[in-house]
């Protein structure tokens, strides 16, 4: 996925006239409801996963571990309104814990990643030279990497854990976000100012966060929210292939382990309700980071 | 130029030598031993001293820096060793599933063509209209579902509509037969992974098609032509698919090296001796030079396509050549 | 000797009784093996039932279980020899083998490439590997005097040698090829069972055609056969709803027979056995507390199993409440003498009260501790969530740790775990050298416990030659208290129930405990 490398970032022009800082936040964000309706109904799907994983232990209305061996397989009903699975264990509330299992993994591996492939990729595309060949070497020899085998190889070695298969996920992540950032920041690099500023002696940080940064801000947070979906689904498939999360943590890609292809045909409800989880939240926070890729590329919005 | 090309190229060799080094020691930091694996996994009892002639005949009692250099050397060669799993010689085990996981590939990658450049391009045409509400959603639904759970659905779907047209349930074959032999029964077999495959796939081009071609549209030549008169769909075809369509080539090109992740999973969902499914096996099996062998293949597939790319790239943003 | 009553063998839903119908001729039978591949195809090296689902048809042992009468576990019958004869001292054994087999490739079999495959798997030669070498250890020579006679010496008499030689993987290979390359049959076929070897597409199906020269008159009585790989239990059963294959031969969870049940009816035909397959639950003596007989004890008492088995039996593969013996077999304890055993009295609340005593004595109460298990949903989950339930009722706190296979077993041969639940699969049922499982490990390298028992090994020791049947019996009795109510060194779980739903136009197979047996498929027929 390339992104267009901005030239600048400007706030949005709207209708009023109001110079921009007396624009309050609460404005701005009405305006981007208004213009982008889609990238709404994702920031709200996105609200109502993250309030349901926060809460959780207050709006679960069963423990998600508890068996129920007189309950199992039972479709949804007013006792239970997901259903149970094979184990009698109500899918709602693992569904909803679920969420919280899924945004920590999302959310912590698109932070770790995003912010250390920024400092990769900027810190590349400044330096140059021998530096940038190397570093450019080994996040090959990463982003090349399969996911499975990282995967596999933290869990067994490290044991299993959320914390282990967010170190999974996040290093195939880190040259992909490098990457990107280094092209936009090696457009800036290249731009006079960049070089005159040097002449004037300011140092490599002040040069780094004063103008560099700023400027790939916009590809990093497109990136960022991108990543959450990504991290999302590679979850998701790491349980289903058993190599991810383990029993007893409620994920919603465990959930579609096993059991649920097994009863795929007398309780689909099973399989149903986890990977329809799974999916609107990528869907969420996909929709979400297209509208904020529109709002902040001058260049996609209509006139 | 011709020293970026040179660095570039050299820029290789150490990156499949770190990969190596790489898969090799994670594979033996893992707890497990195949041989245990082996013998013991059916739940039968055995030996230990069948465990240990198991690793003499594996060569696995060997220090790790002979093993290391074996593989490495191997390599180079182009011979990628026996299977710990299975005996047979790596490249024999790869080439059999080879075609499976081929055709699945390429199919995906036609249907994800078929469908995504047409549908982009009119998203692209008919920006914030409902037509580009519709294609977005349903281009971001198809990044947003994950592969497997599509197949399952997939399959439950096939088999409860047969049931209930025609009072039985049909699956598709469950064992493969190449496409020159059987069409119509290689094709049955092959087209539900490759939509499943090819929905992401295609998601992906579309997007990029769109956000390529809403670029595109917007330079000043395509503002020219229409000023010129020019019947819209000669400016699109003759003008502005030919721009729009270099970065998505590129992206079906590097999707396609993405395409095995994917395949991995459907080739679980479908039952399908794939290459996916080898790469599972091996490394659940602990069988570590089927493991290396496949890594070092697409590690050498995805860093090849990869130096194509940059060369590209660099040929023709000159800017970047010299960073 | 009878078989027990208490073994549950056929369960028929359908079609009457089998034996009055003519079989037919002809047809393939197509089946699932529920694996990737076998890792190879040598039956006296592998352990996994990958290897005889996809090879037994082409190969012939010197003695079975007979195949029409596989649920007992003492009708042992010859399948290359003629006649058994055992020495007085029950230290000699001689078998004649039959007149006029022919391997595959046409050449004849003698009584020469019999003791040459016998001792390849007793003593393996340099380079080769033999999966059950332990079980034979009670044999110091194999012969072949003449080519019609083999004959085996023992170094001393036991029960177990006569089920030990009728193991399922004891093919006979031609000694010719095995003077060449004792690893030829690794990759290569060629037996003189009753198909001949046809194709093997790596990683997706094995087929094989009739043997027109078998020597049992009138078998095999199908045309050929073809075994699909399908690791996937859902693609299985599917094949089996769809009719892209007939049956599989491992056995399937009750979900999946109930659902091709309801949705094939009299179609399909259900078979069921008690499986000679359980679980054990293993502290490791040498963590704390663990090392303490009180807690281990107290762990044992607090499982409920005989009411936790038929609520298992609905959603896994369990059913059977028993000891360390298989329920089947003549040395198994009977219900009144089960109950006497800690861990099985019939008033839990009475064992849970004792339970709770005796970690209030050692001063584990409340106990934090891991089960380490095998990420396997049947029955290996399902045991452990419930477990982890039980437990709770005695206010430990266990977690599950649940593992791939690999891990498990390092993690089991390092010591690396609190509990352990394992598992045991043995083929024939063969009870003296099934229970070497719960040996210390200075006598069987596979145990994990961790522990070292003298008096176990003596008793042990005294069971194996030991020849009269009851004092046998006495013997298994006391060696079952010792393991698992005195000492509590391990705890046998339920022990798996093996389900196989098949299409109704499949006759002529009838179930085993064990999923290695019976699968040379000779007697196999197709009503359609």
């Amino acid at each position: 996925m390339t992104i267009a490398a901005p030239t600048s970032y400007t706030l949005p022009a709207i209708a009023d006239d109001v110079p921009d800082s007396r624009r309050s936040m609460w404005r701005r964000a009405w305006i981007f409801c208004r213009r982008q309706p889609l990238g709404t109904i994702g920031m709200v799907i996105v609200i109502i996963m993250a309030i349901a994983g926060l809460s959780a232990e207050w709006i679960a209305p069963y423990s998600p571990t508890a068996n129920d061996f007189s309950a199992m397989t039972e479709p949804p009903s007013w006792a239970h309104w997901l259903g149970t699975d094979q184990f009698g264990r109500d899918q709602l509330s693992r569904i909803i814990y679920g969420a919280r299992t899924a945004l920590i993994v999302g959310f912590s591996c698109a932070i770790i990643a995003s912010l250390a492939g920024m400092v990769l990729g900027v810190g590349s595309a400044y330096f140059g030279g021998r530096l940038d060949l190397y570093l450019q070497g080994v996040l090959d020899v990463v982003m090349a990497f399969p996911l499975i085998i990282m995967a596999l190889a933290v869990v067994a070695i490290f044991g299993t854990g959320v914390h282990n298969v967010i170190f999974a996920i996040t290093i195939p992540l880190i040259p992909r976000c490098a990457r990107v950032l280094r092209s936009s920041a090696l457009a800036i690099r290249e731009v006079p100012y960049i070089d005159a500023a040097r002449a004037c002696g300011f140092g490599h940080r002040r040069i780094i966060l004063r103008h560099m940064v700023p400027n790939v801000v916009a590809p990093f947070l497109i990136l960022l929210t991108a990543f959450v979906g990504q991290a999302i689904l590679a979850e998701a498939s790491l349980s289903y292939l058993g190599l991810g999360v383990q029993e007893p943590v409620p994920a919603w890609g465990l959930m579609l382990q096993g059991g649920a292809e097994e009863y795929a045909s007398t309780a689909p409800w099973i399989a149903i309700f986890p990977g329809l989880a799974i999916a609107l939240t990528v869907f969420g926070f996909s929709l979400f980071g297209d509208a904020l890729r529109d709002a902040l590329d001058p260049k996609l919005r209509d006139r | 130029m011709y020293r970026y090309i040179i660095r570039r190229l050299l820029l290789v060799i150490p990156t499949l030598l770190g990969a190596a080094a790489l898969v090799f020691l994670l594979m033996r930091l893992i707890p497990g031993d195949i041989c245990v694996v082996r013998l013991g996994s059916g739940g039968g009892t055995f030996d230990e001293r069948a465990v240990q002639a198991c690793h003499a005949q594996l060569g696995l009692d060997r220090p790790m820096f002979v093993q290391f250099v074996d593989f490495v050397w191997g390599f180079v060669r182009g011979d990628f060793g026996i299977s710990m799993w299975s005996g047979k010689p790596v490249l024999t085990e790869i080439a059999a599933r080879f075609p499976v996981s081929l055709e699945i590939a390429i199919m995906a990658v036609v249907v994800a063509t078929i469908i995504a450049i047409p549908l982009g391009t009119l998203s692209a045409l008919k920006q914030n209209s409902p037509i580009d509400f519709v294609i977005r959603v349903v281009s971001i639904a198809g990044l947003a579902t994950p592969s497997f759970w599509l197949g399952i659905l997939f399959i439950l779907a096939i088999l409860n509509i047969s049931q209930s047209a025609f009072g039985a349930p049909w699956m598709p074959p469950i064992d493969y037969v190449p496409i020159w032999q059987d069409p119509l029964r290689n094709l049955s077999m092959v087209i539900f992974p490759a939509l499943t495959v090819g929905y992401r796939t295609s998601a992906v081009t579309m997007r990029m098609t769109r956000s390529a071609m809403l670029e595109v549209l917007r330079e000043d030549y395509i503002r020219t032509a229409r000023a010129k008169g020019l019947v819209e769909h000669l400016v699109i075809n003759r003008h502005a698919l030919k721009n729009a369509l270099l970065p998505v080539v590129t992206l079906i090109g590097i999707e396609a090296a993405f395409l095995i992740g994917g395949l991995v999973v459907t080739e679980q969902v479908f039952n399908l001796n794939g290459i996916g499914r080898l790469f599972v096996q091996s490394v659940q099996n602990q069988d570590y030079t089927m493991t290396q062998a496949l890594v070092m293949l697409v590690v050498a597939a995805f860093v090849l396509t990869n130096t194509v790319v940059d060369l590209l790239y660099a040929w023709l943003d000159p800017r970047i050549r010299y960073g | 000797m009878n078989i027990r009553s208490g073994l549950v063998a056929l369960a028929v839903l359908a079609t009457p009784a089998l034996a009055q119908e003519t079989p037919k001729q002809g047809g393939i039978l197509t089946y699932m093996i529920p694996a990737d591949a076998p890792p190879s195809f040598d039956g006296h090296r592998e352990g996994t039932y990958a290897t005889v689902h996809s090879a037994a048809p082409f190969y012939s042992t010197l003695i079975r279980i007979n195949p029409e009468n596989p649920s007992s576990t003492t009708d042992f019958v010859c399948d290359l020899c003629t006649e058994i004869q055992a020495a007085e001292d029950g230290t000699t054994y001689t078998f004649k083998i039959r007149d006029g087999v022919k391997f595959h490739d046409g050449s004849l079999l003698t009584a020469a490439d019999v003791a040459a495959s016998w001792n390849k798997i007793i003593h393996p030669p340099e380079g080769t590997t033999s999966a059950r070498e332990s079980f034979y250890i009670m044999v110091d020579t194999v012969e072949a005097p003449d080519p019609k006679t083999v004959v085996f010496r023992l170094k001393f008499a036991t029960g177990a040698f006569l089920p030990a030689l009728a193991d399922p993987y004891a093919w006979i290979y031609k000694k010719e090829i095995l003077d060449k390359d004792p690893r030829w049959y690794e990759k290569n076929i060629m037996g003189s069972g009753p198909f001949k070897f046809a194709e093997y597409e790596v990683g997706q199906s094995i087929k094989g055609v009739k043997n027109l020269d078998y020597y049992h008159p009138g078998l095999p009585r199908l045309d050929g056969f073809t075994g699909i790989y399908a690791d996937k239990q859902a693609v299985r059963v599917e094949a089996i709803r769809a009719d892209r294959a007939a049956m599989e031969f491992r056995g399937l969870p009750p979900a999946a027979r109930d659902q091709l049940v309801k949705d094939l009816g009299d179609k399909v035909t259900v078979q069921e056995s008690d499986w000679n397959c359980g679980n054990l639950v293993t502290p490791n003596h040498k963590k704390k507390p663990f090392d303490d007989v009180r807690v281990r004890r107290a762990l044992l008492l607090a499982i409920d199993q005989w009411h936790g088995a038929p609520a298992l039996a609905k959603i896994a593969n369990v059913h059977t409440v028993g000891g360390i013996v298989f329920p089947g077999s003549p040395l198994a304890a009977t219900k009144e003498e089960l109950q006497q055993t800690a861990g099985f009295w019939p008033d839990i609340e009475k064992s849970r009260a004792e339970a709770r005593r005796l970690l209030k004595e050692a001063g584990a109460e409340g106990l934090n501790f891991e089960l380490l298990n095998r990420n396997v949903d049947q029955p290996y989950k399902y045991v452990g969530t419930w477990l982890i339930d039980e437990w709770s009722k005695i206010g430990l706190h266990a977690t599950q740790r649940v593992v791939p296979t690999g891990p498990w077993f390092e993690a089991m041969r390092s010591g690396n775990f609190d509990v352990v639940l394992e598992a045991s699969c043995e083929s024939v049922v063969n009870p003296l050298l099934d229970v070497q499982k719960v040996l210390p490990r200075s006598v069987f390298t596979e145990n994990y416990g961790n522990y070292d028992d003298q008096k176990e090994i003596d008793l042990y020791q005294a069971m194996l030659h030991e020849t009269n049947v009851a004092r046998q019996r006495a013997l298994m009795r006391e060696f079952e208290k010792l393991v698992v109510d005195t000492q509590a060194h391990e705890f046998p779980m339920l022990w798996w129930y093996r389900i196989i739903p098949h299409r109704s136009y499949v006759k002529g197979w009838k179930i085993s405990p064990s999923h290695y047996l019976n699968q040379d498929l000779a007697t196999v027929w197709l009503d359609k």
